[in-house]
């Protein structure tokens, strides 16, 4: 029998891009993961509160209650994300343990360690991490994240931030990959990123790992505005259960998703399906209440 | 073999299509996205790619194309599914799902390895293929029976993981996540002898 190696980069990495062009969403029970099933999503993220509801709620935000995740991890077949606090060892291990198929580290949750991130690369199951620029995307994927995504601001269906992250990360791959190898280290520098993974990026002419958006999507133009610029797929917090209609919310995103520049469809899939989650004003949100600033 | 003019379609509809996209033009052949109707019929062959089985088959209803997918079937021209392609082409699948397209003759079993965690690289011994191919399993699937007419290609751990019936070829595995074009190259030999067969016809 030939050898059969687990959690490998290539096993970690190709899972993700198995997601690519697809929507990952948000559920908090089992009738939700099955709506979001149902509705075309290629993962759901079991948590506890979506972050809308983790922002009113205030305080402390931890990994879901195990029974949570178990309850959606049975209910559909795709596969099932959960989030642990950043540098949270033992929550990670604790999913881990339990079959996730994704963690999500992640600065929706308050953070355990606001100094050091999780060591990916010792774990088995594969992590997704958020990012603002190419010094937190290389740092995360030198710690061994297989996926990014925007960081943009989660909990507000406000999707200036998601952009701002996702040109902000293109915009500088693009620098990168213009670059002499011998200017690449005092970039490396700048960038506070690994030297090696700046190399592998410059080779590949984008990041070795699949990058989706999340952070602020709220309505099917948002999810194909993202695509447009560059995301290899969209994660929907609270844009789909905090919406009048979260089916026909569900559905269109999808569909707007795959088909993101086919305008006319998107116009036909966009009418009459409710009202989008109540958004917020970025500026209207203290420092301290910006998510996206923690974990860098 | 560009020159021969015949273009092979990845299904774009969601999952890992560039990979093939780009394995495809390792091969030397000209490979298109194909998200629609009209699309489809520009191809003389098709890649069904890995990604979600499920949402693969609910973007094919909204575009309208599981009736132009069997006929392009029933017209002999060349389908390849991987994982999540594997899926769809089933006649069965194992557990009354019921979101399979029922192109090829066998029965699937989905995520039969295990969740994520149980995911894993391998190197298989393809019936044909004088070196083992890196294989990689990501919650694969694998082929629960094959009916009459279905040529078993690679097994492990005695489960069936890669068959050819006729014009049609599919894998539990992702040859287009390991940078060996051997299998893509074998389903392109599919699609070239299926183009000399229709010219003698």
């Amino acid at each position: 029998m030939n050898e059969k190696k687990t959690g490998t980069d290539r096993v970690k990495r190709g899972m993700a891009e198995m997601q690519k062009g697809g929507v990952i969403m948000d559920v908090v029970n089992a009738q939700q993961a099955k709506i979001a099933e149902a509705a075309g999503a290629v993962a759901v993220m079991a948590l506890e509160r979506v972050p809308a509801d983790i922002r009113k709620a205030g305080g402390v935000a931890r990994m879901a209650d195990p029974r949570i995740v178990e309850e959606v991890m049975a209910s559909v077949s795709i596969p099932v994300m959960a989030k642990a606090r950043i540098g949270h060892i033992a929550e990670a291990r604790v999913l881990e343990a339990m079959g996730v198929d994704y963690i999500d580290e992640s600065e929706v949750l308050t953070p355990a360690d606001e100094e050091f991130h999780l060591l990916k690369s010792s774990f088995t199951v594969p992590f997704v991490c958020g990012c603002r620029d190419l010094g937190e995307a290389c740092r995360r994927i030198g710690e061994g994240a297989a996926m990014l995504r925007t960081k943009g601001e989660p909990g507000t269906g406000n999707i200036v931030e998601a952009v701002r992250h996702m040109r902000r990360v293109n915009a500088q791959i693009r620098k990168v990959c213009g670059m002499s190898d011998d200017e690449l280290m005092v970039e490396a520098k700048n960038l506070g990123a690994p030297y090696q993974i700046l190399l592998e990026i410059k080779r590949l002419g984008r990041l070795p790992v699949v990058n989706f958006a999340a952070g602020g999507v709220a309505t099917p133009a948002d999810a194909a505005l993202m695509m447009e610029l560059g995301a290899d797929g969209v994660f929907v917090g609270s844009g789909i259960f905090k919406s009048e209609n979260p089916e026909k919310f569900a559905r269109a995103i999808v569909q707007a998703t795959t088909h993101y520049r086919d305008y006319k469809l998107i116009a036909e899939i966009s009418k009459g399906i409710g009202t989008p989650m109540h958004g917020l004003e970025i500026s209207g949100l203290a420092v301290a209440d910006r998510m996206q600033e923690r974990g860098v | 073999m560009s020159g021969e003019g015949f273009v092979i379609g990845v299904l774009g509809l969601q999952g890992a299509v560039r990979e093939h996209l780009k394995s495809l033009e390792k091969c030397g052949v000209r490979g298109i996205e194909v998200k629609s109707t009209a699309e489809l019929e520009m191809v003389q062959g098709l890649i069904v790619p890995g990604g979600e089985s499920t949402a693969i088959r609910r973007l094919l209803d909204t575009a309208d194309m599981v009736a132009p997918l069997i006929r392009f079937c029933q017209s002999a021209r060349p389908i390849f599914g991987t994982c999540a392609g594997l899926i769809l082409m089933a006649r069965k699948l194992t557990g009354g799902e019921n979101h399979n397209l029922g192109l090829m003759n066998i029965e699937v079993a989905r995520n039969s390895f295990g969740r994520q965690v149980d995911s894993f690289e391998t190197d298989l011994n393809i019936s044909g293929f004088s070196e083992p191919f890196p294989a990689v399993f990501i919650r694969a699937p694998h082929i629960a029976s094959v009916g009459s007419g279905v040529e078993v290609l690679a097994t492990y751990q005695n489960r069936i993981v890669m068959v050819r019936e006729k014009h049609l070829l599919g894998c539990s595995f992702h040859p287009e996540l390991t940078g060996d074009e051997r299998v893509t190259r074998y389903f392109v030999r599919m699609v070239q002898q299926s183009l000399v067969k229709s010219s003698q016809a």
